[in-house]
């Protein structure tokens, strides 16, 4: 005799916005299960909910805003970071996450990502890579690889994509792993960390977009490009970021790139604090 | 100085510093900009002040992220400020509608400079009347005040912040160059915490806090992040729990509210100062810097046996429309001076519908009216 299968209730769904379910990504995209390891995260790292503040852009990973059960912000195209720095600073007792998508972090939002990092602002950014715009139908962006078909590269990329941890760290972050959506328990523990270091966090997450990367570039199903993680990842911990990009068909490198010390902002406007008290004097 | 860091006193201060100093006496606490020509002394001043006022001063990468910033800060509880001219004013306006959207309170300064464009960055203008009412995409109201005096931008950045908080919208303080350069006396008064406004939070439980739930007046509590609500804001059209709805009835019920919040509001909202307009056959209606200059040339009229008056919009947006009308049955003429080529103009023109002329006397930017040419004008109208 067997017995049934019962599935109880999550352990995570007073993290979810049960009441907003279904949530309109496509079958086989990465999205949900990074807002899963997400909310993991959060049970395992023991921080308050209350406490943390959600941030999101526009686009598809930006939609992430809208299911969490958390004070939670959905914002304009490429403006989750300053968003988010006016909170952090308004209140520095938040924990500050950005959910959004490389389209929303990378191109229109890049300039407030280098600063960001720049500054050290005390904040963990969750990047979602799927190479494409997808709430837009599929376009070209910063991330797409060289000659991957997309809606407006009907005859392949001819443009370079940026090596986004290269930059990020280049930037000054004190934080940056890449993971893919297949690396679940990874991808899990790095949030976790990254959300309890003090300092500026990047973790890029690689999720399929079936529906639209995946259909222009042979692999239709989302399983398929969980396949092509599995074949292609290399595991490399400390790996130069420099020696991290991604292209067409290579191999894919994962792992905690960097984490290093460095004074946040925050760290910094308590010295000039000082200094300003003893200039009055 | 007072125990909470305000200054207190008489002061010889130009208007960019007065801003700054209505801001502090206001309960700002947070300020994020980006250097401008002319509105840089204004972020110059919060920088020195702000450290020892138990504020935060942030220098962003652009306008887009001041703009931004100034919006998250408000959602963490502080009052924000950021401080632009007209190319800065043009990279807020997308996060000036999410401002509206998110119902955040927040104010935005204007030290307007000759445009378009680059133009004359260190000469005066009132070029972005309009864009200052409609430059963010979609349909919303807004509050505009226009300062024409070191000591009355001191005084409306603290009615700016009172209104943005009361209304839970972005109130933008639309002053220009040479009011925020010209070094005048100004009083600082001991500012007493019954004179500052602070939005209205919700009293009910969490589980039952719908952000967007509006009381009576159309304004909704607002939570801030961090109290344990959880709650949700989105840039798309909501619902009263903030979760988007893509219908065109749940725009029409949000749409609606957001616009009727100032409509309705209006007689709260709109101030002016009216001179010499009871017996008035001709009126002159202006606004910041301009007012001034104005003000001469409507007294040297009366010198010449024309009955002149002037309206002084302190308020331009939401428009004081209805005294426009009222006075609008008295007079032959409005003369409407600004420096630009006809913005307010045609809101009087509007509002006169018909029953009265409007001239328009204008300036194309990079300095103010001469008093004679608004005189003249008014010799002209009352022909």
């Amino acid at each position: 005799m067997t017995t049934p299968l019962t599935v109880g209730e999550n352990t995570v769904d007073s993290l979810l916005r049960l009441d907003r379910m279904p949530h309109i990504w496509c079958q086989g995209c990465g999205i949900g299960p990074a807002v899963g390891c997400f909310t993991r995260a959060i049970e395992s790292s023991g921080l308050d909910p209350d406490k943390i503040a959600l941030v999101s852009g526009i686009g598809c990973a930006g939609r992430a805003a809208g299911y969490v059960k958390l004070d939670s912000f959905h914002t304009t195209h490429g403006r989750a970071l300053p968003f988010a720095t006016g909170l952090k600073l308004g209140n520095p007792e938040l924990n500050l996450v950005i959910f959004s998508g490389d389209g929303d972090l990378v191109a229109i939002g890049g300039n407030h990502l280098i600063h960001s990092a720049r500054r050290n602002m005390d904040m963990t950014v969750i990047c979602i890579n799927n190479f494409n715009y997808g709430m837009t139908g599929g376009q070209a962006g910063p991330t797409t690889p060289l000659d991957a078909r997309s809606t407006t590269t009907p005859y392949g990329n001819f443009e370079y994509p940026f090596n986004v941890p290269y930059l990020v760290a280049a930037s000054g972050a004190t934080y940056v792993a890449r993971w893919t959506v297949l690396h679940v328990r990874q991808l899990e523990w790095s949030i976790a960390e990254a959300m309890t270091k003090p300092g500026f966090s990047f973790i890029e997450v690689l999720a399929p977009c079936p529906t639209l990367y995946g259909r222009m570039n042979k692999e239709p199903k989302g399983l398929d490009t969980m396949h092509s993680y599995q074949e292609r990842s290399v595991v490399r911990d400390g790996a130069d970021p420099k020696d991290v990009a991604i292209d067409s068909d290579g191999p894919i490198v994962v792992g905690k790139f960097v984490d290093i010390e460095r004074p946040t902002f925050w760290d910094q406007w308590k010295l000039l604090l000082d200094r300003a008290r003893e200039k009055k004097k | 100085m007072p125990e909470d860091g305000a200054l207190c006193g008489t002061f010889f201060m130009n208007g960019d510093v007065a801003c700054a100093e209505g801001a502090i006496s206001a309960g700002c606490r947070f300020f994020a900009g980006y250097p401008i020509t002319p509105a840089t002394e204004v972020a110059e001043r919060m920088s020195e002040r702000l450290p020892h006022v138990g504020g935060i001063y942030i220098q962003m990468e652009d306008e887009i992220a001041s703009m931004n910033a100034i919006l998250g800060a408000s959602w963490a509880g502080l009052k924000a400020m950021t401080s632009t001219s007209g190319p800065g004013f043009s990279l807020m306006m997308e996060n000036l509608g999410l401002g509206v959207m998110l119902e955040t309170p927040c104010v935005l300064v204007n030290i307007q400079r000759a445009g378009p464009s680059t133009g004359l960055p260190t000469m005066a203008a009132q070029g972005d009347m309009m864009q200052a009412r409609w430059g963010s995409h979609g349909s919303y109201e807004i509050i505009a005040l226009v300062p024409s005096s070191p000591q009355e931008i001191f005084d409306l950045t603290i009615t700016a912040f009172n209104l943005s908080e009361r209304y839970r919208v972005p109130v933008l303080v639309m002053s220009d160059e040479a009011v925020g350069h010209m070094s005048e006396k100004v009083v600082i008064p001991r500012i007493s915490p019954k004179e500052l406004v602070s939005r209205r939070r919700p009293d009910g439980t969490q589980e039952q806090y719908l952000p967007y739930k509006a009381d009576e007046d159309l304004v909704p509590p607002m939570a801030i992040a961090g109290e344990g609500y959880r709650f949700h804001v989105t840039g798309l059209t909501h619902d009263e729990r903030g979760y988007p709805v893509m219908t065109v009835e749940a725009q029409d019920q949000l749409v609606r509210r957001l616009v009727d919040k100032i409509r309705l509001n209006k007689k709260d909202i709109i101030r002016y100062e009216e001179v010499g307009v009871e017996d008035a056959e001709v009126i002159v209606c202006a606004y910041g810097i301009s007012t001034r200059v104005a003000r001469l040339a409507v007294q040297e009229a009366r010198n010449a046996g024309i009955r002149a008056g002037m309206l002084r919009l302190i308020t331009v947006w939401p428009f004081a429309e209805d005294r426009i009308r009222e006075l609008a049955q008295q007079v032959k003429a409005f003369v409407v001076p600004e420096i630009n080529y006809g913005q307010i103009v045609l809101e009087v023109e509007r509002c006169a519908a018909g029953k009265a002329s409007t001239l328009l006397v204008p300036h194309m930017g990079g300095g103010v009216h001469h008093p004679q040419t608004i005189l003249k004008a008014i010799k002209e109208a009352v022909q």
